[in-house]
């Protein structure tokens, strides 16, 4: 069976989806990243899906559940060059995705990830 | 000998009176006095259409449907359009037709049965004219209303990275889906972070307009922009708050104020500077 990479970049992982996504790759790919956030101890998690052109409920909410679980290992996840047509199918949908970060690319979802590291860190001196 | 074809052969013998006869009727009432189409113009239209006609008959159609009058049908079809696009009135248009009845009755008299087919003939083209006259101006409707939605909803730049949306007018479910697509399209091609929704000229607000804005607004956050809204006028903000809707975004009074916020927002400052004379001044 395919399986979609994440490659490991600094702090964050990145998951680029290029293939169409059917139910059992989006299975797949909740499982693998959860295993890897365990081992790597990343604090984010970008999903590139500007590639992807169809959604559908079980997508969007399998997004929703890879959030969720990576905010338990304190990992947040940034989806990153969703298209116009994705987003118009997700709002009517009505998987507005609340909870998940986005950005325009992947360059701007890092520097988000970035700031948070950052103001963290600075949360951390000032309770010290 | 059929009807039709004896019709034919009268029209044959009197072709040149029936065309004459036929113009001074439409000068009467053809719209003809407003100069929108010269009486040149109109005789080429008229002899054609006669000739036409009579072939058709002579080889003995009898409805309008039948394939010998296709060649007729294309320019009654075409005649109608004009008409119809440089403002003639439905009567006007008509009467193209219905005076040419006017014209061949005298012709006709000799033959009972001939007349009668041919005025049955001629009461279809009539329709078909009409018909063809509300088609054009349908296809004038549907541009024009094509052309506002685009019209309308212009994407505007107003800096790297920010948007502007003016929205003009009512926003009903089709437009704002041209709206929606557009503002989605333009953060791509933009790569806008901030995109400014002023509905200064919008008139009214309802819970649909709200929900209508509301999707935009989650679709964008999805792509990864965010949204402000300025220009709600004071009534619309009573309104929204009595009908409880909640918009839960970022509203500003103004484009201006909103444009400070978006520009804080990507790490810019507008600040002052010596005035810079104007060339010629």
């Amino acid at each position: 069976m395919n399986r979609i990479p994440i490659l490991r970049l600094g702090q964050a992982l990145l998951v680029t989806i290029q293939v169409d996504m059917h139910d059992e790759l989006a299975l797949a790919l909740e499982e693998d990243l959860t295993q890897k956030i365990w081992a790597t101890g990343a604090r984010g998690v970008l999903i590139d899906i500007s590639a992807l052109e169809v959604v559908d409920s079980f997508i969007g909410r399998m997004l929703h559940a890879i959030a969720s679980v990576s905010r338990v290992l304190d990992a947040e996840t940034v989806v990153v060059g969703m298209r116009p047509a994705v987003a118009i199918t997700l709002v009517e949908l009505g998987l507005e995705l609340p909870g998940i970060r986005t950005a325009l690319d992947v360059e701007r979802g890092m520097a988000l990830l970035r700031r948070r590291d950052d103001a963290e860190a600075e949360g951390d001196v000032e309770r010290r | 000998m059929p009807d039709t074809q004896t019709a034919a052969r009268l029209i044959a013998q009197e072709e040149a009176a029936i065309v004459s006869e036929w113009l001074r009727l439409q000068e009467v009432d053809g719209g003809l006095g407003s100069g929108r189409v010269s009486s040149a113009e109109l005789r080429v239209q008229c002899e054609r259409f006669l000739s036409l006609l009579r072939r058709g008959l002579a080889e003995g159609a009898e409805a309008v449907q039948d394939p010998a009058f296709t060649e007729l049908r294309d320019v009654l079809r075409e005649l109608s359009r004009s008409r119809a696009i440089q403002g003639f009135t439905p009567t006007e248009t008509a009467t193209f037709i219905f005076a040419l009845k006017e014209a061949m009755f005298r012709t006709l008299q000799q033959d009972a049965d001939a007349a009668w087919a041919l005025t049955r003939l001629l009461d279809g083209f009539g329709l078909y004219t009409f018909e063809a006259y509300q088609r054009a101006r349908e296809e004038v409707i549907a541009r024009q209303q094509r052309e506002i939605s685009e019209l309308s909803t212009p994407v505007v730049k107003l800096w790297d990275g920010v948007l502007a949306l003016p929205l003009i007018g009512t926003l009903d479910s089709e437009r704002t889906q041209v709206v929606m697509e557009n503002l989605l399209q333009n953060i791509v091609d933009l790569n806008a972070e901030i995109a400014i929704i002023d509905i200064t000229g919008v008139p009214t607000v309802d819970t649909l307009v709200a929900q209508h804005l509301l999707k935009t607004i989650a679709a964008a956050r999805l792509m990864g922009a965010d949204c402000i809204i300025s220009g709600i006028r004071p009534q619309i903000a009573q309104t929204m708050v009595h009908l409880g809707v909640d918009l839960n975004v970022v509203t500003k009074a103004s484009l201006a104020d909103a444009f400070a916020l978006a520009l804080r927002r990507v790490g810019q400052s507008v600040g002052r500077a010596a005035p810079v004379a104007r060339p010629g001044a």
